[in-house]
């Protein structure tokens, strides 16, 4: 097990080589989280390797949330179900991969400008498991080599930014011994409290993006004083922890990029653009520290072709990105809106993860019954979420020609009007 | 195949359009052309920096009208603000000018209703450029009703570009004068059309632009001022023309009824004053008959910079040749006197002198001044052209009654009888359009330079040539928006009031609506106190946060300290605690070391200088140069007891100190 506590997202790897000890094949292997950990698990992947030496290719597995009935003390259940099934005596590895958000909890709360954010991360020295342990080492990466304080339980030791915890030899099922790291993690803590992401299509072949951030530094409260002349003189002793600027991955061939707020334009962002991706570059307003928030708008357009396909069906579908496009960072709330273009039909989401759905209608420009818009929910994001997602819907292209038409003929009116009020005389008097 | 062309010109025939026709198209797209370049040449600020709010009033206008879209118009009535003015508040609904805001709203929703998905910033910025190419169809239509179309066509292209006019109505600048420019014309130009006329309906309509002017403008004093005054003189001319039969019994009877008018008129004002029937004239007024007024007694309107007498380049600026053509419009108007160029002449001749008062009635005296200056250049263009049309005419006519080669000698025989008459009106035609094309690159020039900054963002040049941005305002007003408590009262010197209830949207002391003299008189005495003195004030007023400007590190020259004899001025006008001379060093207002002890600690100058002392603003000088103002300063250890730093902007620009909260009580 190898836990990475650099960043502000917990990184968990496991490395499970799992026995069969039972007497019947089973294909299912159940992971359990202690319920203050479920609650954070933002998400849970399981690989296994398949070939032999250097042919080796990496497969997902399934893996389910799972209730039991005789959890003890409320322990959540993930069950990854293998491809070919375990028989009795059989072993194979799985590579787990796990992420959790809000692990850290800042002690001291509350910090000065020049202290630097001292953390805490509580886990256990072997993992809470419904099966016989044999063996178990735990790696814990530190983001620094100052680490205040770790929970000894021998044998456990610390070189450099690396903790060590075992090898521990046979522990029981759900045995579980607590562990207390305090380190120092000046990595800034970028949680977006809450996202709306709207993605507009236009058949005219463009793609409208529009994103709306909560953005909070969530690591230790700033306290006190705010010194600009330190901040600028000395900026790694003084706001080590702030968060500065942000770095959004936007897709190729992005176009009319703006960042802004509430109260209008924000000048310091830089894109760099190439064939592969685009970045943007973003500084909030002020720099941020603890507990201080911002919030803005991002949007850009997209050339239409790269993203809008058509089914052998004749329907149409959108195939864009779901998560977050900010690096290292957390999204407490995300709400993916898809604005469809007006008269589209049948719309129907299909995500890789579980989310809310449901369905509104927006009234852009010239519009008359209003455009369907499929709203997709989700808590709790981490960038790994940044797969693809699908929303399909028929649409009839004649539609597209609705709005010039009533363009061109409300002007066809006004000039008839124009033309009738010159050659009528409308005088009572002769 | 013969026929074809034939039918073809027959054709070409149908389609021609005749003279009056002709007339009438060239009129209607010149008068489309100058409605579009009123609303783009406006336009240079959304261009160069972004479709944003400009100045403080308007800020103070675009909160308003958000709360009204919000809200509705009952609630908008009835808005208490408790946002402002703090402990006191501000009753919003009962003390604004709701024509602007309405405007605004009705505009947005008939928008919205055509299916525009347009926020309602888009139509607070652009409601004064509208509003200006309304008004260029006014000045044509008043033009062509005081003189004729031709005059009226140009007043409609002078007004779409005059400076004076721009200044207060390019996109951003949300504010009254906007649409009561609009208003005031319109109204007149009903009224005078209703004096033509004699129709009820006219007038009527005057009526209603009245009272969209009064909803909409302090400044329609000036309308119910001037029309009384119009139909004086108006009585007075006819009455004259009655009397003049009999010189003798006129001038004794002019003489009685002009002293027993004044008399009659002084007695009443003053019982009027005494009784109170008569509640006496708010200060702006006084200062308008009498410039001097405002200097010698209230501080707060001597401290506004648009409250200042005009200064002849100003004049220069807002106006450029049409400050010549004026008195040539004027003259032309006393040649053909009628009820219409009375009117004009009068409307002129007053606003000129209220321009000359206060710079910022210059705005009010630009329609006038471009009407009389337009039936300028309409009669001198008009009277040349007929010079040269008329000798064309001969030459035509002599042509054709005379066969093919005694042509030339025929022109030759013109040219002598009038020999300099054509050449002088060619010259002074193309004079007329040298001027002409003067003034439209001069306005152009100055709506660039001049008047489409938002000064809510500063632009610089950077020493590579690049521009720089300085947007330490909003950066300043969003931290205190996001990252304060909601009730957290701010104290700032009154200009930036506006700004920090619409960006920050958090309470403050005083504002930009100086109704209360006392408050700010009281923030003022606070920021010049020493810092002990200073947060018993700040503590009565429950104040948390205390924002300052600052462009010592930018060399932003309107901060605070250049503000600061305003505030020990108006200050010391109600706390005679506060003496100027106490900041001066023999009537000399400076920072450095040389400066007044008094001045080296009052808390604006702790506040602006915290720390100051340790910063490089520029290469080979001293830590702590002061780039504004050209020196280092005088107190580089300044320690603050009750207040701490919050934030400060990047460049320094707006500095926030919190007030701390008291310190226990020691243990006895």
């Amino acid at each position: 097990m190898q836990i990475d506590l650099s960043s502000h997202i917990v990184k968990v790897y496991l490395t499970l080589k799992v026995e069969n000890a039972g007497s019947t094949p089973t294909s299912e292997v159940l992971l359990s989280f202690p319920p203050t950990q479920a609650d954070h698990l933002a998400t849970v992947e399981a690989l296994v390797t398949k070939g032999k030496r250097k042919k080796t290719t990496l497969v997902r597995l399934d893996v389910k949330p799972t209730e039991l009935p005789d959890a003890p003390n409320d322990a959540k259940y993930f069950t990854i179900y293998l491809a070919n099934p375990l028989k009795s005596g059989e072993s194979a590895t799985i590579e787990v991969l796990y992420l959790l958000t809000h692990s850290q909890e800042p002690f001291p709360a509350e910090i000065a400008q020049s202290e630097s954010q001292l953390v805490y991360y509580r886990d256990s020295a072997w993992i809470l498991s419904p099966y016989h342990i044999k063996q178990q080492t735990t790696f814990i990466k530190t983001p620094s080599t100052k680490v205040e304080s770790f929970t000894r339980v021998e044998p456990s030791n610390r070189a450099g930014t690396e903790i060590k915890y075992g090898p521990y030899e046979d522990h029981l099922p759900y045995s579980f011994s607590p562990i207390l790291i305090h380190f120092e993690n000046n990595s800034p803590f970028a949680v977006v409290e809450e996202l709306v992401r709207e993605v507009e299509i236009s058949h005219w072949g463009n793609l409208q993006v529009t994103e709306q951030y909560t953005l909070v530094h969530a690591g230790a409260r700033h306290k006190g004083v705010f010194s600009r002349v330190d901040y600028q003189s000395r900026p790694t002793l003084n706001g080590a922890s702030s968060l500065r600027y942000l770095l959004a991955r936007l897709p190729p061939r992005v176009h009319s990029v703006y960042y802004r707020d509430e109260i209008g334009n924000i000048s310091s962002s830089h894109l760099r653009t190439d064939s592969r991706k685009s970045e943007l570059e973003i500084e909030p307003r002020y720099p941020l520290f603890g507990g201080w928030k911002a919030t803005f708008v991002i949007g850009y357009g997209l050339p239409l072709q790269d993203f809008l396909f058509e089914t052998s069906d004749d329907r149409r579908y959108l195939n864009f990105t779901f998560g977050c496009p900010l690096l290292e960072t957390v999204v407490d709330k995300l709400t993916v809106k898809v604005v469809l273009p007006e008269g589209s039909k049948d719309p129907s989401a299909v995500v890789p993860f579980p989310v809310e759905q449901h369905l509104e209608t927006k009234y852009s420009y010239l519009d008359v019954v209003g455009r369907t818009v499929v709203v997709m929910e989700k808590k709790n994001l981490v960038p790994t979420h940044n797969s693809h997602f699908q929303v399909y819907y028929t649409f009839k292209p004649i539609f597209m020609f609705a709005e010039p038409l009533m363009l061109a003929s409300a002007f066809f009116l006004f000039f008839v009007a124009c033309v009738a009020y010159l050659h009528i005389d409308l005088s009572i008097r002769k | 195949m013969a026929t074809m062309p034939a039918s073809a010109s027959d054709l070409l025939k149908s389609f021609k359009l005749k003279t009056k026709q002709q007339e009438l198209l060239i009129r209607v797209s010149i008068l489309c052309l100058v409605y579009i370049l009123a609303f783009i040449t406006r336009l240079f600020s959304v261009l160069r920096y972004e479709s944003m709010i400009h100045e403080f009033d308007p800020y103070f206008n675009y909160r308003t009208t958000l709360y009204l879209t919000e809200n509705g118009f009952y609630d908008f009535w009835n808005w208490f603000d408790y946002e402002s003015w703090y402990p006191l508040g501000r009753i919003v609904g009962g003390t604004l000018y709701p024509g602007l805001m309405v405007t605004a709203v009705l505009i947005y929703r008939i928008l919205r209703f055509l299916r525009f998905a347009v926020h309602i910033r888009e139509v607070c910025v652009l409601t004064a450029p509208f509003f200006a190419s309304n008004t260029t169809l006014v000045a044509y239509f008043f033009g062509k009703e005081i003189w004729d179309s031709g005059a009226g066509l140009v007043a409609a292209i002078l007004i779409a570009i005059c400076p004076g006019y721009i200044s207060r109505s390019v996109a951003g600048s949300y504010d009254n004068e906007g649409v009561a420019i609009f208003a005031l014309l319109f109204t007149f130009y009903v009224f005078v059309k209703a004096v033509n006329t004699g129709s009820l309906a006219w007038s009527l309509v005057s009526a209603f632009g009245y009272f969209y002017m009064v909803s909409a403008w302090g400044g329609y004093v000036f309308i119910i001022n001037l029309i009384p005054l119009y139909v004086l003189v108006f009585y007075f001319l006819d009455w004259v023309k009655h009397m003049l039969s009999d010189t003798k019994l006129f001038q004794a009877f002019l003489r009685i009824t002009v002293t027993c008018a004044v008399a009659v008129g002084g007695i009443a004002l003053g019982l009027g004053m005494v009784s109170g029937y008569i509640s006496p004239w708010t200060g702006r007024f006084y200062s308008l008959l009498d410039p001097t007024y405002a200097k010698d007694h209230i501080p707060i309107i001597a401290s506004v910079s648009e409250h200042q007498p005009t200064a002849w380049s100003s004049f220069m600026f807002d106006f450029h040749i049409l400050l010549f053509l004026f008195p040539a419009g004027l003259y032309f108007c006393f040649k053909r006197l009628s009820d219409a160029t009375i009117f004009i002449v009068m409307y002129g001749l007053t606003s000129m002198y209220f321009a000359g008062v206060m710079v910022r009635l210059i705005l009010v005296a630009t329609p006038a001044v471009c009407l009389i200056s337009a039936i300028a250049v309409s009669a001198t263009v008009k009277n040349l052209t007929v010079l040269l049309r008329s000798k064309n005419k001969v030459v035509q006519t002599g042509s054709t009654k005379r066969s093919g080669g005694s042509q030339s000698s025929s022109k030759a025989l013109l040219d002598q009888s009038q020999p300099f008459q054509k050449n002088g009106a060619i010259a002074l035609l193309f004079g007329a359009f040298y001027l002409l094309s003067r003034y439209a690159t001069h306005c152009t020039w100055v709506t660039s330079e001049a008047y489409s900054s938002p000064s809510i963002v500063l632009a610089a040049r950077g020493a590579h040539g690049n521009r720089v941005i300085f947007d330490d305002y909003r950066e300043a007003y969003f931290w205190l928006r996001q990252n304060t408590p909601q009730d957290a009262k701010v104290m700032s010197w009154w200009d930036y009031g506006y700004q920090i209830t619409a960006m920050g949207n958090r309470t403050v002391i005083v504002d930009n609506n100086t109704w209360n003299n006392t408050h700010i008189a009281t923030v003022g005495r606070a920021m010049s106190s020493y810092e002990d003195e200073a947060i018993e004030i700040i503590r009565s007023l429950d104040v948390d946060y205390v924002l300052v400007v600052f462009g010592g590190v930018t060399g932003y020259s309107s901060d605070d300290i250049n503000k600061f004899l305003w505030m020990v001025r108006i200050g010391g006008g109600v706390f005679p605690v506060i003496k100027e001379p106490d900041y001066l060093v023999n009537g000399e207002y400076r920072v450095d070391k040389g400066a007044a002890p008094k001045m080296l600690n009052c808390l604006m100058y702790k506040l602006c200088y915290y720390r100051f002392g340790e910063m490089m603003t520029e290469y080979g000088k001293p830590p702590g140069y002061d780039r504004a103002r050209g020196v280092e300063i005088g107190n580089k250890d300044v320690k603050l007891e009750h207040l701490e730093e919050a934030f400060t902007t990047s460049n320094w620009i707006v500095r926030i100190y919190r007030v701390k909260p008291p310190n226990n009580r020691c243990e006895i």
